[in-house]
């Protein structure tokens, strides 16, 4: 829904008088940005030298295998936290009371856990009993207990979205709950909540960085290692560059979101409204 | 047991640390998310720009990008500060971001019609905001708000790899000093971190279902 407009629409007068205050506080930015980068120059920070660095090949095969450690991840995590997502939606509707105390316990004790602590937990605690796990797979494992726990409480806000007559006509001509639930509910259930799955996955892509603390060689990881090898006067031009790697890569994913949000949902506006169930991290 | 006992201090440090880094930034973040998207809806259009731009670049960095760039750019800048400040700094930038769009979808919730009767008064952008949206927007929006207060709470952890002494600093530190016990000082410090987003996930949940009643 659009924001409604606070002000009525400016006259010739107003609008002079908005670019009138356009410039003084243009113009105070522009200082502050100023400012910023003087301070930089002084330190050297914006040698060409510095910044020509981002050119090296070494550099940027660095950066490379940094990003693809990054989307690994990031793909077994997708994969595994939708399969464990559904399951966890489906114990949460099951009609048998222990199932679904059980699963709500679990979804708020893994959503309510900090993601840090939960890859900790599994990279520190396996080993003290007998398991070894290597931080690839406590990320992933971390990343997946906890994200599956939030899709599977979106899916399940969507399933309850749903209007009840078409649980109660599934169960009418006769269709056992399993069917119930595979062909009608959590299909149109995904579907509605569609845009909320796609923004936890967003945030699961940038949650990968957390590999950062594990000493996974992850992109931001492995920014940090060739800072630390080139020295750091080259901190800010590779900071810079994994800081945009990252933007491009989340502004890619929204922007393919927002499009199968608008070309894949059916325009079906009987079927209960879409819950704006923001995810936040 | 034991282990609790002889490191509570630790511990127990560890714990107001991170009550005091979440309850200051989730104060800042407020005010800044509130500032920024009042600057979204503004009548000049510059104003907007930056709002969308600041909103659109933070959202899409993980936040322990902007805590390298809070920690490791700032000095650069010849701006010296205590950890626990560069993490406040970091945390509000971050969750402003969050708040910003909470606070817009807030205002989003104020009835059109209010907004326009507003307008028909003659009444200007900044008594419009103060005197009808900002009081009901900010009822609306209780439950997100208090999910980002529960987020943040998670992701201060992250501020213990980065030099504040809070609670993920205190595991770091006990685990180092009780290596048998390590499976119990992970379960403690994740209970008290339960202790305080699960209470806050209750009282979202309450006031929820409060408002939904109220309309």
């Amino acid at each position: 829904m659009k924001t409604p407009k606070f002000y009525d629409e400016p006259g010739p007068r107003t609008q002079r008088v908005l670019l009138g205050w356009s410039f003084p506080i243009g113009a105070l930015v522009a200082i502050a940005a100023a400012y910023v980068l003087f301070q930089l120059n002084a330190k050297g920070q914006l040698d060409p030298r510095n910044w020509s660095i981002l050119l090296n090949a070494d550099l940027a095969g660095l950066l490379l295998e940094g990003l693809i450690n990054t989307l690994k991840v990031a793909a077994v995590s997708i994969a595994l936290s939708i399969v464990f997502g559904v399951l966890l939606a489906v114990g949460r509707l099951s009609p048998n009371p222990w199932v679904t105390r059980f699963t709500a316990v679990w979804i708020e004790f893994f959503r309510g856990l900090p993601l840090l602590i939960l890859i900790f937990f599994i990279y520190l605690g396996a080993p003290s009993v007998g398991l070894p796990v290597d931080t690839f797979w406590s990320l992933v494992i971390g990343i997946t207990l906890y994200t599956s726990a939030s899709l599977g409480d979106i899916i399940r806000a969507g399933v309850g979205a749903l209007p009840k007559g078409q649980t109660e006509a599934a169960m009418a001509i006769g269709l056992p709950r399993t069917k119930i639930l595979r062909l009608i509910l959590v299909p149109q259930g995904v579907r509605i909540m569609s845009p909320s799955l796609i923004s936890q996955l967003v945030i699961l892509v940038k949650e990968t960085s957390l590999g950062f603390i594990v000493g996974y060689t992850e992109l931001l990881r492995n920014g940090r290692s060739a800072v630390e090898f080139l020295g750091s006067e080259y901190a800010l031009p590779v900071y810079v560059a994994v800081a945009a790697i990252y933007l491009v890569i989340n502004l890619t994913l929204s922007q393919i979101a927002r499009y199968l949000d608008k070309e894949g949902s059916p325009v079906r506006k009987t079927v209960g409204k879409t819950k704006t169930l923001q995810p936040i991290d | 047991m034991d282990v609790l006992i002889r490191n509570w201090d630790l511990i127990w440090h560890g714990f107001v640390e991170t009550l005091a880094l979440v309850s200051l930034s989730f104060i800042c973040a407020l005010a800044l998310g509130t500032a920024v998207a009042i600057l979204r809806v503004s009548p000049m259009p510059l104003a907007r720009g930056l709002g969308t731009v600041y909103v659109e670049i933070v959202r899409n960095v993980p936040a322990v990008v902007v805590f390298f760039f809070t920690v490791f750019v700032l000095p650069q800048l010849g701006i010296s500060l205590p950890y626990f400040t560069l993490a406040l700094i970091a945390l509000t930038v971050y969750y402003g971001s969050f708040f910003a769009e909470a606070v817009r979808s807030g205002f989003n919730a104020v009835p059109t019609g209010q907004i326009e009767a507003g307008r028909a008064l003659g009444l200007r952008l900044s008594k419009i905001m103060t005197k009808v949206v900002l009081p009901q927007a900010f009822r609306n929006i209780i439950p997100p708000v208090i999910n980002v207060f529960i987020a943040m709470a998670k992701v201060s952890a992250i501020a213990g790899a980065f030099g504040v002494g809070e609670l993920f600093h205190s595991l770091n530190i006990l685990v180092d000093r009780e290596p048998q016990s390590v499976l119990m000082v992970l379960t403690i410090i994740a209970l008290l971190y339960l202790v305080i987003t699960v209470p806050a996930g209750y009282v979202a949940s309450v006031v929820e279902r409060k408002v939904a009643y109220a309309r």
